[in-house]
Parts: structure tokens; sequence; C-alpha cells
């Protein structure tokens, strides 16, 4: 389980149009947050393949974000109702794998809500700090 | 006059299909026992470990290995083998991906034993007796190989250096790759034998593909008829074909049955249950959460659908240890 | 000083095996054990899956009879899902699987089980093998051995995607109806395939049963067992591969009990040891006893030999005259003799050459309806069918959702494990004396589990033919004090 000195890794991957946009916004806005997850920056959380979700699982993230915009508001229609299918269809396999389901997280957050970015940030680390490392893949 | 090349046919965790489907060859076959010195193929000839351990490494020609790695004995064989050959062809879906077997790695060694030893209704063993690696039965000292924990394919014990896809690969797909490797005429290192095109380019159903596919009810085999003319991912049924390499000849759709993919994906596809899994919830048509997920309730069994074959060589490879089914 | 004699691997049995061999200090067998160092778990992994996909992953327990897992599973769910399949769909079933029992069960006699009676098993090694067979019997049967099986194969796979690991079973039917193309061709194929399985038996009546010494090695007492016998019998107590009750009989012949399918718990059981990883199956009464025949025994047999024992004929008209006559020649049934088997074989592959026939010359093959959906939800179904090697069980229980709670698997060559165990031990006792080790053992250890035909025995394997051994026989320090083998007709 979880010791005092693990620190688990988070990839975060946000859609450039709300949720990169928010967490610009929290970091103007000083709102502190764990520094556990490094952002990679998507145009659409529509371009998150399920793949990008495991290779970092394997590669060493103890979990991974997903952050795009809220339903109806996605810059390109429907980019983000496509990630919002995959992520439930990829919750039930991740399931079947005995993978906790605090690892992998689909976020919606707007532009406006860095606050929000915080706060998921928070949350997420620390469950995963209660949660321990992953260490399916590379067993 | 030049000796013939040596080749040895070795099988893991097979099923013998992959023996099945050299046979399958028909007329071929003589041409290659003709062409080749067929030095280690258990089934038929005598195997003899000290005979291959004695070669001079390198002096086999080719090793076609089919069958997963899931027992210490069969991979002792892959890296004796390895080593006394100069190329080695992971035979068949199993040693290409993992296979069948392979789903296994949702399961442990312990709940493999509890069940096969224990559970099953047939069993009668009270003194719960389980095979074990050593045991002394009369005074004697028998020996087992070691039941791993993971499934693995021939790729994740040993340098591979051609790839046979299919469960059982069909025989023009086998002596294609058997007349490139006399001659001389092969891709580059580490590619799969067949096309890299999906299996929906050449599906006798191709046609019937509207160019919007959206999924409003998902249909299983056991439950609902199939049209046997319409594209079965048009129908709602689940179809591995847009995630599989095509060169099979559509033998499974021909039997008038969706593709369970045992091709394995084409080239850059890190996991091919992951990219089928993105195609299809791309086109399911519910929009909220609540029907998305009352449509995905329809999908039994996402992970053993998806990752029929090719679950070692997945991205995470195997489940938690100890997930409950 | 206790002698271990290794002979690594066995060959034509599913997966691997291999046999020990224990001397006591007069050199004579203590102990021989069977050993097959393999499991791949299926009775676990299918846990969690679909229901409806188990034809299409059991199959993969065999590539050489996938049709037979294919066939079972697809009978299991039928019971599943509570429906029965049209009477078009039961023919074409039918029809398939006897096509595969025509093909496998020839195939194993010319190329496996052939040489030890078609070349004599005492004949020199390099002719015991297909080659020899072919120097007998001609090379132009050789070439229709081939061609037979291609043919057969062709048609299989046209009716069902493919030959190695077929698609079209489903609960309650088929997936995909016969074309007229196709049943033409197959009117104008099968009486061929009767011809040749007739062929096969005048072969075996010429070559074998009119020669004293191989009549007299059938039926040697180091090659026969009385055990119990299991096969599956249809309404008219006949031989019937593809569906029926299962008759056991006592090694007298008396018939113990006939049942449904679904009711083998009742019956049967598995018994594990920890020097193997395959199963022994036994009959609940008495019990297990060990690996032992006789009256008192647990054992039971299935398979070729076991089938004709049990049932009170063949289905079909040829294949009848064929069995009364092979229990005339042997005196009488049941028939002990394991090598036996191979006649029974051959009678059984002329019976599924005349069901082929009539059942393509059947009208309603040509039926569109193949399929019957199921109208209630899955709980609990057991589906059984002859495979060539044995009964073959597959029961299963899922959820609502027809998604699997629990699977059980009685595999027909597992039905005979503890009988082979018990073949070798005896060979091995009867052939092994004073510590002396011979090519003549060699070949006659493997006479007695190769008639079982063990599961992997795909005929088509035997480039040579013959079976390649290696006996190691080391002191009891583990060093090696001398070693025999029998090369193939390959030289390796």
């Amino acid at each position: 389980m979880a010791t005092a000195a693990f620190e688990p890794r988070i990839v975060a991957f946000f859609c450039n149009w709300c949720t990169y946009t928010a967490s610009d916004l929290a970091g103007t806005a000083r709102l502190a947050y764990e520094p556990n997850a490094p952002v990679v920056r998507v145009m659409c959380s529509g371009r998150v393949d399920p793949q990008f979700v495991l290779k970092a699982l394997q590669e060493g993230a103890d979990g991974v974000l997903v952050g795009g915009c809220h339903p109806g508001d996605c810059h390109y229609q429907e980019g983000n109702y496509k990630a919002l299918r995959r992520f439930r269809l990829l919750k039930r396999v991740l399931t079947q794998f005995g993978v906790e389901d605090e690892r992998v997280r689909l976020e919606w957050i707007s532009a406006s809500e860095g606050d929000r970015v915080q706060h998921v940030i928070n949350e997420m680390t620390g469950q995963l700090r209660r949660l321990g490392p992953f260490q399916q893949a590379r067993s | 006059m030049a000796e013939k090349p040596k080749v040895a046919f070795y099988w893991c965790a097979s099923c013998g299909g992959c023996e099945e489907a050299v046979v399958d060859l028909e007329e071929n076959i003589l041409k290659v026992v003709d062409a080749v010195d067929i030095i280690l193929w258990p089934c038929a000839m005598d195997f003899k470990k000290r005979d291959i351990e004695a070669m001079d490494d390198g002096s086999i020609a080719v090793a076609f290995i089919n069958g997963a790695v899931r027992m210490s004995e069969q991979e002792e064989w892959v890296h004796l083998l390895r080593k006394k050959s100069q190329m080695v062809v992971a035979f068949g879906a199993c040693a290409h991906l993992g296979g069948i077997p392979g789903l296994a790695n949702l399961n442990t060694k312990q709940e493999v034993f509890d069940t096969c030893y224990h559970d099953v209704p047939s069993m009668d063993n009270k003194d719960a007796t389980v095979p074990g690696v050593e045991s002394m039965v009369d005074g004697h000292h028998l020996h087992l190989p070691r039941f791993w924990d993971t499934v693995k394919s021939l790729g994740q014990v040993t340098d591979v250096d051609y790839y046979l896809p299919g469960c059982a690969p069909p025989a023009d797909l086998i002596w294609s790759a058997i007349t490139a490797i006399l001659t001389g005429q092969l891709p580059p290192k580490g590619s799969v034998l067949s096309p890299n095109k999906a299996c929906c380019d050449d599906c006798p159903r191709k046609d019937s593909k509207p160019d919007t596919l959206e999924i409003t009810e998902i249909k299983r085999p056991a439950t609902h008829l199939a049209d046997p003319d319409l594209c079965f991912m048009a129908q709602g049924f689940i179809c591995m074909g847009p995630a599989t390499r095509g060169g099979c000849g559509s033998r499974c759709i021909e039997g008038y049955m969706p593709c369970r993919g045992c091709f394995g994906p084409m080239d850059d596809v890190f996991d091919q249950g992951a990219k089928f899994l993105s195609a299809f919830a791309s086109i399911l048509t519910p929009k909220d959460e609540a029907a998305i997920d009352a449509l995905l309730d329809q999908i039994p069994d996402p992970t053993g659908t998806f990752y029929r074959f090719s679950l070692p060589t997945s991205l995470l490879r195997r489940g938690k240890m100890g997930t409950p089914v | 000083m206790t002698q271990r004699i290794t002979i690594d691997p066995i060959t034509r049995l599913e997966g691997h095996g291999k046999i020990e061999i224990f001397l006591d200090d007069k050199g004579e067998v203590a102990n021989a054990y069977m050993q097959i160092p393999e499991l791949r778990g299926f009775e676990r992994f299918c846990l969690g899956r679909a229901a409806e996909e188990m034809p299409r992953i059991t199959q993969r327990i065999c590539g050489v009879c996938p049709t037979a897992h294919h066939m079972a599973s697809a009978r299991a769910l039928d019971a599943l899902y509570h429906v029965d399949p049209p009477p078009a769909a039961h023919k074409v079933r039918e029809l398939f699987y006897n096509l595969f029992t025509f093909e496998d069960h020839t195939l194993h006699f010319y190329f496996l089980g052939g040489p030890d009676f078609i070349v004599g098993p005492n004949a020199p090694a390099a002719e015991r093998n297909v080659v020899g067979v072919i120097g007998k019997v001609g090379i132009e049967i050789g070439g229709k051995v081939i061609e037979a099986r291609k043919q057969a194969r062709h048609f299989m796979a046209e009716m069902a995607g493919k030959a190695i690991h077929p698609v079209f079973g489903l609960p309650g039917g088929i997936s995909k109806p016969m074309k007229s193309d196709l049943v033409d061709a197959l009117r104008k194929a099968a009486p061929g395939f009767v011809d040749f399985a007739q062929f096969s038996l005048q072969a075996f009546a010429d070559i074998v049963l009119k020669n004293q010494a191989y009549v007299d090695t059938i039926l040697a007492d180091h090659y026969a067992h009385r055990t119990n016998y299991m096969g599956t019998v249809d309404p008219d107590g006949k031989v019937n591969f593809y569906r029926g009750q299962l008759r056991v009989i006592d090694p007298s012949g008396n018939r113990l009990y006939q049942f449904e399918p679904h009711e083998y718990l009742n019956y049967i059981a598995e018994h594990v040891e920890p020097w193997s990883y395959i199963k022994f199956p036994f009959l609940k009464q008495p019990g297990w006893k060990g690996f032992v025949d006789g009256p008192d025994s647990g054992l039971y047999r299935v398979a070729p030999l076991a089938r004709l024992n049990v049932a009170d004929g063949m289905a079909t008209p040829r294949a009848q005259e064929h069995y009364e006559q092979m229990f005339a020649t042997l005196g009488g049934k049941p028939v002990h003799s394991t090598l036996a088997t191979h006649w029974a074989r051959l009678i059984e592959a002329l019976q599924a050459a005349e069901t082929v026939e009539r059942l393509a010359n059947d009208p309603e093959i040509l039926s569109p309806v193949v399929r019957r959906l199921p109208e209630q939800p899955p709980t609990e179904g057991v589906g059984v069918v002859e495979a060539p090697r044995g009964t073959l069980i597959h029961h299963y229980a899922t959820d609502a959702k027809g998604i699997l709670t629990m699977v059980n698997l009685m595999v027909a060559t597992v039905h005979n494990a503890a009988p082979i165990q018990m073949s070798i031990d005896k060979a091995a006792r009867g052939l092994i004396h004073a510590g002396k080790v011979t090519d003549g053992l060699l070949n006659q250890v493997e006479m007695a589990f190769r008639a079982y035909d063990p599961c992997f025995g795909c005929a088509t394997h035997s480039l040579p033919g013959d079976m390649p051994l290696r006996a190691t026989i080391r002191d009891a320090r583990g060093e090696v004090v001398t070693v025999v083998e029998r090369k193939t007709r390959l030289g390796a």
C-alpha cells in the first residue's frame, strides 16, 4: 500500500480550448495545487486515444486525467461526446483488468473553472497517494 | 552439394492448429520437405533437447515456434532455439500476440489451479491435491515444469525476426512466408507477414457499409439473427474487422460470423483492444452518460472480446493479480 | 540401486508428455508414470466470457479436433439457452460433424495407427511409417488419403468458414445455411468417401486380419484391459457421434447406466495426482480405486472401441456389417484389446461417410431455417458429443446476461488418462526385466498408448510416420548408464 514517501504521477491530457485554459487561469490566479500532474495539451478531449491512457500507465503513470469542455461546448462540436463514449467503455475494460476506479478520470472543466482544476488535481493526488503505485503492467 | 537449410518446428502452449495449418499446405508440403532438412518437430520427429543443445549456435536456418509461453519448459525451449537459430518466426496468433491462452492473464496461477483442481463440479479432491513442480510418489522423485502467473507472447520472451499471424495462419500465407524465407526476399526484420491493411478492406460485405456508421443498439450473436449480406458493424454486431490486420481471406465473415481479431493489429498500433474500443465507441449515437451506459450494458464482455487474442501483448499485459472475475 | 528410465517426450498427445519408469534392485519395474507437463486453464479463464463465444474459444483447446469442441459447445449453448435448433440445423451440424469424423479417423489409420499393423510392430523402425504403409497399399492410395482429407476440409470450410477453428455454432442452430452448389458437390463426393472408408477396411482385412501374427498381437494380454466403457448411443442404441444418451457398461458387458448428458455428474468424477497436470476421471461407483482394471475397477475407457462395445450396433448398414464381423472375429462383446481400436476406428469412419451421404441427399439440408432464437434467459447447460478420441463434455453456467460463472470441461483423452497410465505401467512391467532396455521395448511401450490416439494424434504430422523415442537409463546418482534410441526415417 501507499507509503509516506510515495508521490503519485498523474498524466493529464487537457483540451486546448477549455481545460488547458482553465489550468492557465488557475496559475494566473495563483490557485496552488499539487504538482503531481504534468499536463499534455491536446486540441480536443476527442483527440485522446485510449492507447494514450494505457501507455501512460504502462510507462510509469499511477493515474491519468482527461479534461475537456462541457457537453455541448466542444470547440469542434462532437469531440467531447466521442471522448465521453470512449472513456465510459474504457472504464469497463479497466475494471475487468482490475485497475482501480480512481486511477483514470474524465472531467469537464470550462475555461473559466480554474478552481475546478485545482480541486480535481488535489483530490486525485490524495486518492492515489492512498491507493499506492500502479504496478500491474510492470509485473 | 550444398546442405539443405535446417528447419525446426516447435510448439509451446499450443492447440496444434498451427501444426495442422502446415499440413494444410497439401501438395506444397512435399516441396518444403524437399527443400529443407527438418531437424525438429516434436509431434512428428525425434525430439531431443540434447541434440539441439549440441548443435552450433546459429546452425538452424529457421525455427518456426507456435504457441504462447506459459510454462517454464516452454521458455527454456524458446531460449535454446533462439540461440541455435539464425531466424525465429513467431507462427500463429499465440506466438504473435499471446492468443486464446492469453485470456488467462486476467487470472493468476492460484485461481487457475483452484478452479481446475478444486472448484469444478466433477472434482473429487478432498485432500486438495494439486500438481507440483516436485513431488514424491511411491518413494520416487518426479518433476513437472512450472506454471507461470502470466502468459507471454514469443516476442516477450526472445528476439523474434518475423511474425506469421492468424489462428491458424491460412495455408496461402504460410506458403508465401516459407517461399520468401527460402528465397531470401523478406521485408524488414520485425515485420508481420501479412498486408498492413484492415480486414474491412477485403471484406465481402464492404460495399454494404454505409459512409456513416451509427450504432443505436448492440446485438449479440446469441440472441439476434444477422443479415447474411450486410456489414456486421452496420447491423450493430461487434466485429473486430476495423482494428484487425487483413490477409485472412475473411473466412469467418464467409462463415456468417463477425471477426474476432486473430490477425492482430496493423503496424503502428500498440494495443489492438484499445484501438477497437476507440473506433467502436466513436460510432455509438448517445450523447448523455446515462444513455451511453445503457447502450454499453449491451456489450457482454468488452475485454474478452476486444482482447480475445491479444491480451498478453496489450499495453497493460495482464489484469491485476487477484482481481475478482 | 534404483534405476530411472525417462522417455521424453511422448509425441502425438495433445501438448506434451513424458514417461518415467523406475526399476527396483533386480531390474524389474517398480513403478511407471505418464506425466502430462502442460496446463492452460480454460475452465478458469473462460469465466467472465460471453457464453455464445465459447464455440470459438473452446475449440482452441485443440486444433486437430476443434470441430469436436465447437460442436460440444454449441450443444451446451442449446441447453444453456433452453432452445432446440430447427431440424435442418441439427442435420447440417451432423453432416459437418460426420465429415470431420471421417477425415480425422481415416487419416489416423494411414499415418499413425496403420503402420503398427500394415507394416508390423516388429518391423524395422525405418519401415514403420506412412512410407511403409504406402509401400504396402500402393502410392495411389497415399494420394487418395491426401485427396480425401483435402476434399473433406474444403467442404467444411465452405460450410463453417474454416476447417481449423470453424465458426458457425450458435445457441439454437448455426449461422449459415447450406448453399445448393455446395450440396451438389457434396452429393457427388460422398460416394467417394464411402468407397474410401470401405477400401480402408478392406486393406485392414487383407493386411492385418489375414495375418495370424497380427491378430495374436491384437489379442495379446499385455495390451488388454478389462475396464468399463462409455459412449453415446441414439434412441435405438446405435453409435451416434453428434448426440444421444451416454451409456456405460462394465467389463463383462453388462449395462451399468444410461443417462442424459446433463446427468453426468451423478456418475463420473475426477481425481488429481501431484505428478501430472492432467486429471483422472473415474466412475463414482465403485469410486477411485487407483490405476487398476478388472471387475472392481473404477476406470472407464472412451473412443471408438468403447463406443462399439457399449452400443447395440452401428447406425448405418455397411458399417453394421463390419461391426458384426469385428465382434465375431474377436470373440464377442465387449472387446478389451486396446489395439482393436484401430479396427473400430475404421468402422466408425465408414459410418461417418455413410451418414454424410445420407444427409447430403436429404432435401431438408437445403432449408434456410437453421436458427431458432432463444426465448428464455440462459441458466445452465451440458453438451456432449463423441469426439474421435472419445466422449467430450462441455458444461456451462451463466448469469442472466449470459456471462459464464462456471465452466467444466471433460475432454475425450482425459477420460482415458488413467487407462493410458495403466497401459503404460502394464506394458512396462510386462516388457522390462533385469534392467534390460531395447528398441523393441520402446516400440511396444509406444503401442500401448498410441492405440488410444491421444488427442494430438493427427496423422498428418507423421512425416516419418513413426514415433521416435529415446530412453535414458541413469543410475541412482543420476549418471547416464546407457542410452537407447530409435531414430525416425529422416534420421533425426
